[in-house]
């Protein structure tokens, strides 16, 4: 039964992902790519990583999907009327299509390969995670273990979101994004009014839960992303000027607490990122609720995009 | 109990090597930007889900899988997504400024635009 699934699984995510690379309409295969984001995360709670599939749903699926039809939208207004879209050149079609084999083929056989019995961090993990406190592993993996790798992405997510303000045309910089459409329909000035009290509690309650289960900062901060970009779309509440000193500041701030408690390891528990051990569940916590409001604006400027409206004088 | 647990490790393996060839395919052959933009998420989740078989099979000591990679993965989402944001807004301002979407050289008659 279970085989079944898994092969129905991936037979549809194969079948989405040709869909995309076949279809000749951008749209379409955007649809396409949010169906193969959300079954994806199926597939990752058949491969036993529950916290994986709660962001790969979010992030890779609805998010990304998101970001993707406004870009599509935005051409298609954009296109003049009658132009079709160009097919790529035979040859080139072809040498492509035989490097991709190549690679799957490789990849293929590297999966068939794996050395067995399987090498695992596992056991090392779960025996040092009384001393965080925690009790889901991934959790401790992401913000004790590993914790360099998370504030180094804190700052990558901060690099692109500098890297699309910068595309702001000189005349609407430290202006705010425009997202609101000329006449939002009646279910999403509906939605964006009765979800968000909802999304919030979602989210506050992943980020408490997401020290001992599946759950924690990403997934929570993808969940408010998406419920403050319902509120922007739907026009109930303008976005911020991206001049805004406030606005920055709580940007900066997660990625800030981060670095300050990393910095204060040094002193009190002898390393860069080091936690003090009976503190290390609060300094976790507390560093998880500062990034999680830093990830939810990150995440939501960055699907906005950069400002197409001259700021206030 | 632990063939099974390899077997569903080596089938997604598998669909994730497929995967990675699709989004590959599509990130060379597709002349429009938009596109490529999603064969480079296929691309990455195929990779993703190598990893996950990778984690899958490294299950041990009564957890579902190794956690190690489950976080990278978790951290690669997120970083996969930015670049995404990133390349969306280059071609929206590639194409506010050229009328292109696309990095073909432009067709004999067609003329740049002007900002508007």
């Amino acid at each position: 039964m279970n085989l079944l699934l898994d092969l129905a699984l991936v037979a549809w995510l194969v079948v989405l992902a040709l869909h995309v690379a076949r279809t000749g309409d951008d749209r379409n295969a955007i649809v396409a790519f949010i169906a193969f984001g959300l079954l994806l995360g199926l597939a990752w709670t058949r491969l036993g990583a529950v916290d994986v599939a709660l962001t790969e749903a979010a992030i890779g699926g609805g998010i990304t999907g998101l970001l993707l039809l406004r870009a599509e939208a935005h051409l298609r207004r954009g296109r003049p009327v009658g132009s079709t879209a160009r097919q790529g050149k035979s040859v080139t079609t072809i040498v492509a299509a035989l490097t991709s084999i190549a690679v799957a083929l490789d990849l293929g056989f590297a999966v068939l390969a794996f050395p067995s019995p399987a090498p695992t961090l596992a056991p090392p993990a779960l025996a040092a995670i009384d001393a965080t406190g925690l009790g889901n592993p991934v959790t401790a993996v992401l913000l004790a273990y590993r914790a360099l790798d998370t504030l180094l992405e804190k700052v990558v997510v901060l690099l692109a979101l500098l890297g699309v303000w910068a595309l702001t045309p000189d005349h609407l910089w430290g202006g705010a994004p425009e997202l609101k459409e000329a006449n939002p329909p009646q279910p999403l000035l509906y939605l964006a009014r009765m979800l968000p009290p909802f999304g919030v509690l979602i989210a506050v309650y992943m980020v408490w839960v997401g020290a001992d289960a599946p759950g924690g900062t990403f997934q929570a901060g993808s969940i408010l992303a998406a419920m403050w970009l319902l509120v922007m779309l739907a026009g109930l509440s303008p976005a911020p000027e991206t001049r805004s000193l406030m606005l920055r500041l709580l940007l900066v701030g997660g990625p800030a607490l981060f670095f300050a408690i990393g910095f204060l390891g040094f002193a009190v528990a002898g390393g860069f990122l080091a936690y003090p051990e009976p503190l290390a569940k609060a300094l976790i916590v507390g560093i998880e609720a500062a990034l999680t409001v830093a990830i939810a604006l990150a995440l939501g400027l960055l699907v906005a995009g950069p400002a197409n409206r001259a700021p206030a004088p | 109990m632990t063939s099974g647990i390899y077997d569903t490790a080596t089938l997604f393996g598998l669909c994730g090597a497929a995967l990675a060839g699709i989004g590959l395919f599509v990130v060379i052959a597709h002349p429009g930007l938009l596109r490529r933009l999603v064969g480079f998420n296929i691309l990455g989740a195929g990779i993703f889900m190598v990893f996950g078989a990778v984690a899958r099979r490294g299950a041990a000591a009564g957890l579902p899988g190794d956690p190690v990679p489950q976080a990278m993965v978790i951290t690669g989402i997120v970083v996969a997504f930015s670049a995404s944001a990133l390349g969306v807004a280059l071609l929206r301002r590639l194409f506010d400024l050229t009328g292109r979407e696309s990095l073909e050289p432009p067709a004999a008659g067609e003329t740049p635009r002007a900002e508007s």
